[in-house]
């Protein structure tokens, strides 16, 4: 069960798995997430699945290191077993025929926004994608998502790569040269807070998936509530996805740093 | 499952029923004391989140108890347990001296007594109704304790009863969620020759009775052995598994499975929607809860992090709301306070959590209502505000409608707040079915006598149906909707 039968590692603390998990495989749908418990000890993560293979029978997840439980998942290796894994979980991306779409991927955020950019462009639309990192080595699956895009920009904080800037340099150029009819943003929680300022300027719809801190994934513990046009949600049931102009990104990103001390200390304990 | 007349009145007669009545005169035994539990020192349990507060009763003890039993030719007591336990038979037996018995008395018609005995509220059930409570005005026979003891003896005897089980059927029938409702439900199919598996979204099975009831009132060691009973008795356990999203039902469908009890719970856990809610340092009773007792928060050992209050406010006055303000002290709070917006008289939480919460050096701020929150630079909640209340006409639970004293407003220093002010259904099945009838609530729509919802092969039961409420309530569902599934299938098969 949830066995891992490939490991690619992107850079020195980004890896793609390749999981066995033949249910989820078949009932995924782009947008939705698994949770995951690495061992007895563990925490239960929520991940995004980055692609499924119905056939084999597998799913894919990437993962970074960033703190103790992504850390022991990372040190996972092929022939290794996830202890549990439960899903898909949230609800999946609304996919329809709209025109044109600009999909921002903000880190190992484009793991997650791939299945998406795949979705749109099978519906029909023309994709225009814009994948953002520090630099050149955290730019992840570029290959997979030129596949199912009708251009690709490439953006580097240090212009190790593609085009020196952040991510909506990279966006805004592409809405003041033809019309958008709606935008994607997945990655870091600032990433998406500005890409959404971007796009609110020029009203263009937008949703954003939500990486909140959750126990459970199914809507029982209330972890992951967001505001949402002044209404609290829950990211797991509600979510991940939701449209970015009503969105708290302050609270959001407040929120993500509910744990912060506790998760210093269990680092520390770990190293 | 007969709890008819006759049959208890068959029971009753049996000689050496008749023989222990004879035994001691009833007088004599409405003279004698209730026992009082045995417990664990206040000041030393709450050094412990996994160490029961309750001891449990010395054989003697419990037969001296047993023995304050009349053995009613109309046992009223029976009237007031939803799943209908034998209750005069197993208390003989106790008295008696023949434990085992009394241990398989219970598990005639109990799927979970050795819970049951530590978390149903007695007091308003089986012991409300008890002849003592109800003609004497005395205090009532410790069914509870009797019931926990015989299940405890039976347990630590090594000889453990397994019930029997009809030959199978070769019916496949669905239970979703492993809380109590499931529990009872497949332990009653089991019995009758069903092909019983349970599916759970957690990676552990119990429901609640794992992720919500603290150790230090139900260990996890006594539900995993009510667990490896089912499990012996045929129960087949699936976990990490969600019907309606790791599957659909029409995927089970095909797999054989012929009809489905729903119980998957209550798991939404309400906000007041008060400004300052969403500040870190406040969370649901159930995200607490969780951290602490299915992810072992409070143990190095484990990653999930809790965070460690030293001035904490639980809102509510439930149970849920008791065991959070238990685990917070536990966990080393200086001050850990109820803040309930009701007087004591209108708790809804058991009598002996209460007690137990006072005895522990918890504060009660009752007739108070949380009305805003503040938080530090960084968003970690530093203060609450909060409403004095007052007590106007009785609304439509009985219970006397709390009304705002205006100007009555006052601050409180706090760093960790849980809202434990009740829980709404759990979405994810109602939304995997379209054609599922769902009240306004969210609450899965049943018959009441039949547990059968608007889909016939589909049966519900537990918080799911009643929106939030007792473990042996949900049990009492699970039995229900066991008999009448049994029916519906019976009649199908002919």
């Amino acid at each position: 069960m949830n066995q891992i039968v490939e490991k690619v590692l992107f850079s020195e603390k980004v890896a793609k798995f390749v999981v066995e998990a033949p249910r989820i495989a078949r009932s995924r749908k782009p947008g939705h997430f698994v949770i995951l418990r690495v061992d007895e000890k563990g925490e239960r993560i929520p991940l995004t699945i980055a692609g499924a293979d119905p056939v084999k029978g597998t799913i894919v997840l990437v993962v970074q290191k960033v703190g103790v439980s992504s850390a022991k998942l990372f040190e996972l290796n092929v022939g290794d077993s996830i202890l549990d894994l439960v899903g898909p979980l949230g609800k999946a991306t609304e996919i329809h025929h709209v025109g044109t779409v600009l999909a921002c991927g903000g880190g190992v955020g484009v793991a997650p926004m791939l299945p998406i950019v795949e979705g749109f462009k099978k519906a029909g639309n023309r994709v225009i994608s814009v994948l953002a990192a520090r630099n050149k080595d955290l730019i992840i699956l570029e290959d997979e998502v030129r596949q199912w895009s009708d251009e690709v920009i490439i953006m580097t904080d240090d212009g190790s790569y593609g085009t020196k800037g952040v991510v909506t340099v990279g966006a805004e150029s592409v809405i003041q040269r033809e019309p958008i009819n709606e935008c994607i943003a997945i990655g870091p929680a600032v990433m998406m807070k500005f890409t959404s300022l971007l796009t609110k300027k020029y009203n263009i719809p937008t949703q954003a998936s939500l990486n909140a801190i959750m126990v459970d994934g199914t809507g029982m513990c209330g972890a992951c509530r967001v505001s949402v046009g002044g209404n609290t949600y829950f990211t797991c049931v509600d979510g991940p996805e939701f449209d970015a102009h009503q969105i708290d990104f302050d609270e959001l990103i407040m929120r993500l740093g509910g744990y912060s001390s506790e998760e210093k200390i269990a680092w520390e304990r770990y190293q | 499952m007969s709890t008819n007349k006759e049959y208890l009145q068959n029971e009753r007669e049996k000689e050496w029923r008749v023989e222990l009545r004879k035994k001691i005169a009833n007088k004599e035994r409405t003279a004698k004391e209730r026992v009082r539990m045995n417990e664990m020192d206040p000041f030393e349990r709450i050094k412990y989140q996994n160490r029961e507060v309750n001891l449990g009763l010395t054989a003697e003890q419990a037969q001296a108890e047993a023995a304050r039993c009349l053995d009613c030719p109309n046992p009223t007591c029976m009237e007031g347990c939803p799943v209908s336990i034998n209750i005069p038979k197993f208390v003989k037996y106790i008295e008696a001296g023949q434990f085992l018995d009394a241990a398989k008395a219970l598990k005639e018609t109990s799927a979970l007594p050795a819970v049951c005995g530590r978390v149903c509220p007695q007091e308003k059930q089986c012991e409300s109704t008890c002849f003592y409570t109800q003609k004497m005005k005395k205090d009532p026979v410790a069914i509870g304790y009797l019931e926990r003891f015989a299940a405890d003896y039976e347990r630590e005897s090594g000889f453990m009863s397994i019930p029997e089980v009809a030959p199978s059927n070769g019916i496949k029938i669905a239970a979703i969620g492993s809380g109590p409702a499931s529990l009872s439900f497949a332990g009653d199919m089991i019995k009758l020759g069903y092909d019983v598996t349970v599916f759970e979204a957690l990676h552990e099975i119990g429901g609640v009775l794992k992720y919500g009831i603290p150790e230090f009132r139900l260990p996890n060691k006594i539900v995993d052995v009510e667990l490896n009973n089912l499990k012996k008795m045929g129960v087949k356990f699936v976990n990490n598994f969600i019907v309606g999203k790791t599957v659909s039902f029409d995927d089970l469908k095909a797999e054989g499975f012929e009809a489905f009890f729903v119980a998957s719970g209550a798991g939404l856990p309400r906000f007041m929607g008060i400004p300052g809610e969403n500040y870190n340092g406040i969370l649901s009773s159930n995200e607490y809860l969780t951290r602490v007792n299915l992810m072992n928060a409070a143990s190095d050992e484990f990653d999930t992090p809790v965070i460690r209050g030293k001035n904490v406010a639980v809102i509510g006055g439930g149970n849920t709301a008791m065991d959070s303000v238990r685990t917070a002290k536990r966990l080393g709070a200086e001050r850990a306070m109820i803040i309930y917006r009701r007087s004591r008289a209108e708790m809804p939480a058991r009598v002996e959590e209460v007690h137990h919460a006072e005895e522990e050096g918890i504060e009660f701020i009752n007739l108070a209502n949380p009305i805003e929150y503040f938080a530090d630079e960084k968003g970690k909640v530093n203060r609450m505000r909060v409403q004095r209340m007052g007590l106007g006409e009785p609304d439509a639970s009985g219970r006397r409608r709390p009304i705002v004293l205006e100007g009555s407003d006052f601050d409180i220093p706090v760093d960790l707040v849980i809202v434990a002010v009740g829980v709404s259904p759990n979405p994810l099945i109602p939304s995997a079915l379209s054609d599922l009838k769902v009240s306004k609530w969210g609450t899965i729509e049943v018959g009441e006598e039949t547990m059968q919802s608007s889909i016939p092969q589909l049966f519900a039961g537990g918080d799911i149906v009643r929106g939030g409420a007792t473990v042996i309530l949900a049990m009492g569902d699970g039995r229900k909707a066991a008999e009448n599934m049994h029916e519906y299938l019976q009649s199908k098969h002919q």
